[in-house]
């Protein structure tokens, strides 16, 4: 399969990359590890006129650790965060992603920006509480996951806006478990659960952040099961009973793995896994 | 038609200069337009693996990339593995533990299996069954295909002993 043709270049710096992005019109695309851009134009769901690929852009790669964050460049390959495993919870679910040969070359800007509910590192950045930095013709601003993700490959981001940087708060002290169910080990997630939980002194939640992938057009938090939990002894019978919430107000779209029901039951189950490794 | 791009590419050693449309895909250049048609294209979805090239010293499945986005990298395929009468440690494996039928699969998972024991050089079972989830194959049930990878490791290592 031969995707449409387009125009191509590969600018050397930031500026000249949006410019180009922003003279080439709506039918222009910013091109990184192409592993969900590619895929979509072989099979022609995708036919942009002009790619603009950000790899020549520097200073895009790479993480750092700052003021309590870390800093992930936004061309910073799914195979890096799976090497660092300082990173905790991130670097987990980067490990999970398909398989090494697409973690080689997919990034976390790319994974963000496509947007996609089914996506690993989508969930973890909405459980982070991340937040992003996006510029373009006018400079650069800061999103919150919280604002970022709007409706199914629908984020905040403009046309002619660059994710550079990707930045995670440290959440020393908390435990995290991440639970991902497919039915073939190189696959999408057909519910994936991030969970991250910081217990205080005395046994009980202090703070609980669960993110579920594919159980709605976005990622989503599963804030019933966290109210659930926040405040309560964290035992067994504590978190069976929060997980039993993580699906309630969620709407998820049936697709060919799983029916809505079967999708509201693995969450609960992911939940109560993912919840389970976290306090351990 | 679109311009077509001027782009360098060090393939197996030897620097590459052509020019090629910008939706050429990199295992085409290689195929096509190279004679290099030892990476096979099975799926051409990113699913299963028999494409799989080095780009940079990393895994890529070929099928999935530009060629316009190799330009200036350094790509290596099954051709650059090994010579018939020096076979690679996974070339050897593969043959001495009948790690393969058709062979259809095989430079996939050689390349695959190659940076897979360069991120784990010593791996165990269950890792070398994920390092290689993404390459599929239809005839052999994978065991023959794990124990080839076991059996180039223990080379590689003892190589590295002994060298
Ligand atoms: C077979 C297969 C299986 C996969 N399985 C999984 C999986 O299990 N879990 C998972 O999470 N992902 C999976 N993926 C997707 C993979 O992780 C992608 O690499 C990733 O989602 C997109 O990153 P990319 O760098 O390849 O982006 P690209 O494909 O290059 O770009 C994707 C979109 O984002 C835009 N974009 C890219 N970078 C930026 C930027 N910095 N700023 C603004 N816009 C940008 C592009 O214009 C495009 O619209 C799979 C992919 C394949 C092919
Ligand atoms: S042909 Fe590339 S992964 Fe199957
Ligand atoms: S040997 Fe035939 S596909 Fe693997």
């Amino acid at each position: 399969m031969i995707p449409a043709e387009f125009d191509y270049v590969a600018p050397d710096t930031l500026q000249e990359a949006i410019a180009a992005r922003t003279a080439g019109g709506e039918d222009a695309k910013f091109l990184a590890g192409g592993h969900s851009l590619l895929p979509l134009m072989k099979l022609r769901l995708a036919a942009p006129t002009l790619l603009v690929d950000l790899r020549k852009v520097p200073g895009l790669s790479g993480v750092t650790r700052e003021n309590g964050h870390w800093r992930i460049g936004a061309m910073t390959r799914h195979a890096v965060l799976q090497d660092s495993h300082e990173l905790g919870a991130i670097s987990t679910v980067a490990a999970g992603i398909a398989d090494q040969q697409i973690r080689n070359r997919g990034t976390i800007g790319g994974s963000l920006a496509h947007g996609d509910p089914a996506s690993d590192l989508t969930t973890a950045f909405l459980a982070y509480e991340g937040t992003l930095t996006a510029t373009g013709p006018d400079g650069p601003r800061e999103v919150a996951a919280t604002e970022f993700f709007q409706d199914y490959l629908t984020t905040a981001l403009a046309e002619d806006e660059v994710i550079t940087e990707v930045r995670m708060p440290r959440l020393e002290g908390y435990g995290y478990g991440y639970e991902k169910f497919t039915r073939r080990a190189e696959d999408w997630a057909m519910v994936g659960v991030v969970a991250l939980v910081k217990q205080a002194d005395d046994g009980t939640c202090e703070d609980v952040r669960i993110a579920m992938t594919n159980m709605g057009s976005t990622p989503l938090r599963a804030r019933a099961a966290e109210d659930a939990l926040r405040g309560r002894p964290l035992d067994a019978g504590s978190i069976a009973e929060a997980a039993g919430h993580a699906a309630d107000g969620t709407d998820p779209p049936a697709d060919r793995n799983a029916s809505e029901a079967y999708k509201r039951h693995l969450a609960q189950v992911m939940t109560r896994r993912a919840l389970t490794s976290a306090t351990k | 038609m679109s311009d077509e791009v001027a782009i360098s590419v060090t393939v197996n050693g030897q620097v590459e200069h052509v020019r090629v449309e910008p939706r050429l895909l990199l295992v085409h250049l290689l195929r096509d337009e190279l004679g290099l048609t030892g990476s096979h294209v099975g799926c051409d979805t990113s699913n299963c693996g028999a494409c799989t090239v080095q780009l940079d010293g990393q895994s890529c499945k070929s099928c999935t990339v530009l060629a316009v986005q190799a330009d200036g990298s350094e790509v290596k395929t099954i051709e650059g593995m090994g010579t018939e009468d020096d076979l690679h440690p996974l070339q050897e494996g593969f043959w001495a533990k009948h790690g393969l039928q058709c062979g259809y699969c095989t430079p996939g998972m050689i390349m695959a299996a190659a940076d897979l024991l360069e991120r784990t050089p010593n791996p165990t079972e269950e890792e070398i069954r994920h390092g290689l989830e993404g390459n599929l194959c239809r005839c052999t049930g994978y065991h023959n295909i794990v124990k080839a990878v076991q059996h180039a490791a223990t080379a590689m290592q003892s190589a590295e002993v002994s060298a």
